[in-house]
């Protein structure tokens, strides 16, 4: 089959690799009509994340008809239309039971590498690494999905491929980061990052009744805040955005912040300057200009929601304004499994439509190409989806 | 992780057998299987390394693989020693919750038949009669199988299972699991696997390498045991979706 792999920093390559087979009981495979480029695919692909090998298939957001099951598997059934979380969850042990799908005790092979780094290991994710598990991503034709009983879920015909493919990722992941916050009706809301996670985390907080400020340097984004999530937007090029966001506030600050930008943040000045360097020369892993802002700028008593990912160590870290304020963190990788069937209803119910965030649509084999324009955020670019049989 | 020979005496492991070596022989029959496995380990890891450092290692390797399968030490012979006495075994200490009732975590693991599904270098555990097993380990790299018989020691149902090999087994070796309600209606497995490591400076250093080894291997062991009794499998990935452009 057709496969988008990594072999290196800024390379990847459309790929002739073996077809995946069923391997455990509770496998599933899939024939792909949707994927997606997610803005951490292009961590992969600036070589941040550790522990990726060339010829490493990409991809974790995708969907498409089950054309296998494996004996252990009886709630699919051959050509079921599914949508399939990005996390893999085994759904039986006691994180899957608690509902924290992304911290699966069972579903890493290569939890040991995880254990060394991180002290425990989280779940097995697709096409993210040796550490997350190795697992052959959904940047292909086919791919193969474990614990296929607890991890698919089958979408209604009425919704096209583009209205629910995001409900493998970036929708749960801006919910759940929203949820995170502990939104009450008036709170206010400031959200780093107006990318398609931004995005679905302004739409959702907005949903949990907070007013939202968007924060951004790309006009087309700040654009899209405005006219899908109805946020306030601020360029960060353009105005101060402490002072700002203490005046829009009466002094108060925001109640809550969102950090949907990671481990690669941009930003102005020194500190900025700082971190490029140290993240080039390998002395930092993780740059974390956007985070240190948003604590920054967090009212106190706030919480900290941190959907943006990080691998590895980042410094200058302001821990005494966090401490100083009385902040509560939170973050991790999204619990797909949990949040998936309300957002899915939310999305039947005509609630919203996600696919506005779509901007390119392509056929794999054009993939390379638009890694390196997604990236460098060319033609106005926030989401690619690509169809792997076109 | 190791344990002192006192804690390991208070936990009850029982003590290693002895078994006489052969007159022509200077190296105790446990340090000549710890030398061949250490060497093969050593060899294979040495040689990976495609570096001067490497060889160096591979070479120290073959010396202790030639140490173990003759049972001839020319260090030893030069020295005036012979290592026959007991020395204290390297112990292996790892926990683990499972989300499962302590009878059916007991049950699982009392069925001997069953531990080559999650322990990987066991080929076969067979049942010989109630309490004695035979059990084969895969040889490492082109070293041949490793056989042994096992006597259950201690069974207290949905508590513990105590073994140790039995006299003139390839590798000296005992144990014992321990079963116990945790929080929130898991089981708590606290196992203890013990190995009789070689003696003198030599033996101190393999194994000091070993230990590590073992260590993670005995986790790797229980943490496949956890993911087949809660998810019915172990995980994998496919190693063979890649690309080789």
């Amino acid at each position: 089959m057709k496969a988008l792999c990594w072999h290196g920093t800024e390379d990847v390559r459309v790929d002739t690799v073996p077809d995946p087979t069923i391997l455990n009981d509770r496998d599933a495979i899939i024939q792909i009509t949707r994927t997606a480029i997610c803005g951490s695919d292009l961590h992969l692909y600036d070589g941040y994340i550790p522990t990726m090998q060339a010829g490493d298939v990409l991809g974790h957001e995708f969907m498409g008809v089950v054309v296998e099951t494996g004996k252990g598997v009886s709630t699919l059934k051959k050509g079921d239309r599914v949508v399939v979380p990005f996390t893999i969850a085994c759904g039986s042990c006691r994180h899957c039971n608690r509902t924290e799908f992304s911290l699966c005790d069972n579903s890493n092979p290569n939890a040991a590498i995880q254990e060394a780094g991180y002290g425990y290991s989280g779940s097995g994710l697709f096409g993210y690494s040796h550490m997350m598990g190795g697992y052959a991503g959904g940047q292909a034709e086919y791919a193969r999905v474990p614990y296929a009983d607890v991890g698919p879920f089958k979408v209604p015909d009425s919704l096209t491929d583009d209205q629910v493919l995001f409900l493998t990722d970036i929708f749960p992941t801006g919910y759940m980061a929203a949820e995170n916050c502990g939104i009450k009706e008036g709170d206010v809301v400031a959200v780093w990052g107006c990318g398609p996670v931004g995005l679905f985390a302004q739409i959702s907080a907005k949903m949990m009744g907070a007013r939202v400020i968007a924060i951004d340097r790309f006009q087309e984004r700040l654009d899209m805040a405005q006219q899908f999530a109805g946020s306030e937007v601020l360029n960060y090029e353009e105005v101060a955005v402490l002072d700002v966001l203490r005046e829009m506030t009466a002094g108060r600050g925001p109640d809550h912040v969102i950090e949907a930008v990671g481990m690669e943040a941009h930003g102005l000045g020194f500190v900025n300057a700082y971190d490029k360097v140290k993240q080039t020369l390998r002395l930092e892993t993780d740059r974390a200009y956007a985070l240190r802002q948003a604590i920054q700028a967090c009212g106190k008593g706030g919480t900290v929601s941190i959907p943006g990912v990080y691998g590895g160590a980042i410094d200058k870290f302001n821990l005494g304004a966090a401490f100083g304020k009385g902040l509560t963190f939170k973050m991790g990788q999204t619990h797909v499994h949990r949040y998936l069937p309300r957002l899915l209803q939310h999305i039947e119910d005509g609630d919203l439509d996600p696919s506005f965030i779509i901007t390119h649509r392509a056929p794999l084999t054009d993939a390379p190409a638009l890694y390196k324009t997604f990236r460098d955020k060319q033609e106005g670019c926030i989401k690619v989806v690509l169809d792997p049989m076109a | 992780m190791t344990m002192t020979p006192t804690e390991s005496a208070a936990a009850g492991v029982p003590h290693f057998t002895e078994v006489p070596p052969p007159p022509s022989v200077n190296v105790g029959q446990t340090e000549r299987a710890m030398s061949t496995v250490a060497g093969g380990l050593l060899a294979a890891y040495g040689l990976s390394r495609r570096s001067l450092p490497g060889l160096a290692l591979a070479g120290l390797g073959g010396a202790l693989l030639t140490r173990g399968t003759t049972g001839h030490c020319p260090a030893y012979n030069a020295a005036g020693i012979s290592t026959a006495d007991a020395p204290a075994p390297v112990e292996i200490v790892q926990s683990m919750s499972v989300t499962a009732s302590r009878g059916d975590v007991y049950a699982f693991w009392r069925k001997l038949e069953n531990l080559p599904r999650f322990m990987e270098h066991l080929r076969t555990v067979e049942a010989v009669t109630e309490t004695r097993s035979r059990w084969t380990a895969r040889g490492l790299g082109p070293l041949p199988d490793v056989s042994w018989e096992a006597e259950i020691v201690e069974d207290v149902p949905g508590e513990r299972i105590v073994w140790q090999s039995l006299p003139g087994a390839d590798v000296d070796n005992a144990g014992h699991v321990r079963f116990e309600d945790g929080p929130g209606g898991l089981t708590e497995i606290h196992a203890r696997i013990s190995y009789r490591p070689p003696v003198g400076p030599l033996g101190v250093a393999v194994a000091g390498l070993l230990d590590p080894v073992l260590g993670s291997s005995v986790r790797q062991d229980i943490a496949r045991f956890k993911h087949i009794i809660e998810a019915g499998e172990v995980p994998r990935a496919d190693p063979n979706v890649r690309g080789t452009s």
